[in-house]
């Protein structure tokens, strides 16, 4: 089994073999998740702790219920209402937290680096659950289940990713990921929604969404963060929709079997037909929820793995 | 005051060019003679003679654009702690930015400072004011009265007017006056938000970018009001390629402009933020390797004219946080000779042009009698080993701050002594 990392901060520093040792551990977390006995003790005495700086319902829940069903000990912190509004610095609030014995954090923050800045400062496993627009491997790794499940493969595929790609830490994670495991990567939006030198990470750039979508085995939508933006990326919803909104129309340019994926919450009719969310011959977004669950626990798994088998620190 | 005669030293002599051996005597505060070879020493020479050993023997650094956190943060930095730190790196004049809080944009703060720097430090201290009240761009300061109160520059610093006919009428004002003005060139709605260059770093990262070319568009808008003005005009940091070919045409069309660029973008480019080290976290951010380049080549050529420290100090806490949060800026006293040691070390320039940029076109650009290894000068004077090497530990500098990049890196370049006005603030000669 090949797994070296200490902290989940990202894809990019993770190895295909490391991908390919998580995702395979997750199949076994998809089977156990399907039983009615949904429980294992794998994580049995170790504690868990969520921290998320920015609002999230689905990672949230996501990270709670792998925890809880590999047995660890969960506590779930709203830090948007907590000690950070009360001036203490990001490192304090770790510090804090370090001192009470944690063994795996799990950490969402509005700032990109900010997990990183925080693995640096306490002596437990680091999940990155989000970071700025930088990474979100947890996302990447579940994608890829999702992908490698239904198309029986994770390479040589033909993926589009399409829509806010500048703001997207979903996407970057995904390039990475998809890149490394040898696919083509297609980047599709329009170019004020493009981060500055993308072409340069190895993906084909396309502003015009039919061209793009061309005998495509997977269509990544993102969402379109409105929260992100500062005002004046593209003209309308609308036109956004017409432009670059995933319909019937549009999809007919990819292969017949491709997968349509959506990472959540949907804006529907802003980037993705509602009706074609739900069909369930194309869209796999409710397995990517499902995956999700499996993906974490395989990944708190293996971190908690590796951290038992360094010595552990002697703390004064 | 004994009289005191250098030999043996390595005379760095910007005005002349030329790097050879030679002897130094000193007297009275001031060069009084140079001698490249054995010197005639008068019959009469009473003095001490001190054998440099072949160590370099160079004009004290003059170093503008210095932040000393006083008034308002002086548990960053202080007169004291800035002024030995200066001493320490071989810099004999600091050059104080206005950019404290509050800002100093009144006869009275300058005042203020300028009472602090001469009881606190050992090296010569020449304050700047701002160009604005508050540096907000809104409204001219009294330049005048600044001038009489020993105002050396205008500046609002890293804060750009934006306000362009404001900027028209204190730039117009400032030339009745002979003022030089020091702006930061920036498109400031261009650049809003940003903490790193934009391009492919940038992007992996996930950082807000700004693309270089606000640099460009910044200067652009300054040489325009220069041919309007006809103002003395230095640009703190020119940091990119694309804004050289702006710069030569205005020199060449003869307007009064001088640029200069931070050791820190001649010595480190954009990758060194690496897993978001936020004491790398300058302004301008650091850039790429093609523009690093550029710069060297540029201070080689004449186009640049000025190195700078761009000291800023910043305590742990504004540094220990995600990067887009944390404060910008590096300390750089101490860190400057030995940074642009490792620029004279990679071969792109040779000793006496790094300190015609260091030490004669700066007191040049302000009208000073220093910077200049000739008789009648005033003696400020640093003596430094360019070879020694050590690993720089950032627990050991005199700055109140630590921030600096380069922390634990190998480096080459130390100070012997440095003397003002003839008398050693720092180290020894011996």
């Amino acid at each position: 089994m090949a797994w070296r990392a200490k902290h989940l901060l990202g894809i990019e520093h993770l190895g295909p073999d490391e991908i390919t040792t998580l995702l395979d551990l997750a199949d076994t977390y998809v089977d156990l998740n399907r039983k009615r006995h949904k429980h294992s003790d794998a994580l049995a005495g170790l504690t868990q702790v969520n921290m998320f700086f920015e609002n999230s319902t689905r990672t949230q829940a996501s990270f709670e219920l792998a925890g809880k069903r590999l047995g660890a000990d969960v506590m779930s912190m709203a830090m948007q209402a907590s000690s950070i509004k009360k001036g203490e610095t990001l490192i304090d609030t770790a510090m804090t937290l370090n001192a009470m014995h944690p063994d795996l954090l799990v950490v969402r923050h509005p700032h990109s680096g900010a997990v990183n800045l925080l693995a640096e400062k306490v002596n437990c496993a680091v999940l990155n659950a989000g970071d700025g627009r930088h990474e979100h491997p947890t996302q990447a790794l579940l994608d890829a289940l999702t992908i490698r499940r239904s198309k029986g493969r994770l390479h040589r595929l033909n993926i589009a990713i399409c829509g806010d790609i500048a703001h997207s830490r979903v996407a970057r994670s995904n390039i990475m990921l998809l890149g490394k495991m040898e696919n083509r990567v297609r980047l599709i939006g329009p170019p004020t929604l493009m981060p500055s030198q993308i072409d340069h990470f190895g993906v084909e750039v396309f502003d015009d969404m039919h061209e793009g979508l061309r005998d495509v085995d997977v269509v990544m939508m993102l969402r379109l963060q409105r929260e992100r933006m500062d005002g004046g990326f593209i003209p309308s919803e609308r036109e956004y929709y017409h432009r670059y909104g995933l319909d019937q129309a549009k999809l007919d340019n990819a292969k017949p079997d491709a997968i349509v994926m959506h990472p959540g919450p949907m804006n529907r009719g802003v980037e993705i037909d509602g009706e074609l969310a739900d069909d369930i011959n194309r869209s796999v977004i409710q397995e990517q929820v499902e995956m999700g669950v499996a993906v974490r626990m395989a990944a708190m798994d293996l971190l908690a793995q590796a951290a038992r088998a360094t010595p552990t620190e002697v703390m004064a | 005051m004994t009289d005191l005669l250098l030999t043996n030293a390595r005379l760095i002599d910007p005005e002349a060019g030329t790097d050879t051996l030679g002897a130094v005597l000193v007297s009275d505060g001031e060069i009084k003679g140079i001698w490249s070879d054995t010197p005639d020493i008068p019959p009469s020479f009473q003095g001490k003679t001190v054998d440099l050993n072949g160590k370099c023997l160079a004009p004290g650094i003059i170093d503008i654009g210095v932040k000393i956190c006083e008034p308002g943060e002086r548990h960053k930095e202080s007169y004291a702690s800035a002024g030995r730190a200066a001493a320490a790196g071989g810099i004999t004049t600091i050059v104080t930015r206005p950019d404290t809080l509050p800002a100093i944009d009144t006869p009275e703060a300058l005042e203020f400072v300028a009472k602090r720097a001469a009881t606190d430090a050992p090296v010569r201290v020449l304050p700047m004011a701002a160009l604005t009240k508050g540096r907000a761009g809104h409204e001219m300061t009294e330049i005048g009265f600044l001038q009489d109160a020993g105002a050396v520059a205008f500046t609002d610093c890293d804060h750009v007017i934006a306000d362009t006919k404001v900027y028209q009428r204190a730039l117009t004002y400032a030339r009745s006056l002979n003022a030089l003005v020091i702006a930061h060139i920036q498109e400031p709605t261009l650049s809003k938000g940003a903490c790193v260059t934009s391009g492919k770093f940038a992007s992996l990262r996930g950082l807000a970018g700004v693309s270089p070319m606000a640099e460009r568009m910044g200067l652009d808008r300054d040489i325009a009001l220069l041919e309007m003005t006809g103002a003395k005009y230095h640009a703190d940091q020119v940091t990119t390629a694309r804004a050289l070919p702006a710069l030569k045409r205005a020199k060449a069309n003869g307007l009064d402009i001088t640029a200069g660029v931070s050791i820190h973008h001649l010595t480190l480019n954009e990758l060194d933020v690496a897993d978001y080290r936020t004491f790398f976290k300058i302004k301008p951010p650091l850039r790429s390797e093609e523009d690093r380049i550029a710069m060297i080549e540029a201070l080689a050529d004449g186009t640049l004219d000025i190195i700078h420290s761009m000291h800023t100090p910043q305590d742990e806490e504004s540094k220990r946080l995600p990067f887009e949060e944390a404060a910008s800026g590096a300390v750089a006293l101490e860190t400057l000779l030995p940074a642009a040691m490792r620029v004279v070390n990679s071969g792109l320039i040779d000793l006496p042009t790094l300190w015609r940029a260091l030490s004669l076109n700066p007191a040049n650009r302000l009208g000073l009698p220093q910077g200049r290894l000739s008789a009648g000068a005033p003696a400020d004077l640093v003596v430094f080993d360019p070879d020694a090497p050590f690993v720089m530990d950032r627990t050991k500098l005199l700055s109140k701050s630590k921030n600096t990049p380069f922390d634990g890196q190998r480096m080459q370049g130390r100070v012997r002594a440095t003397l003002v006005d003839g008398t050693v603030v720092s180290g020894s000669l011996k």
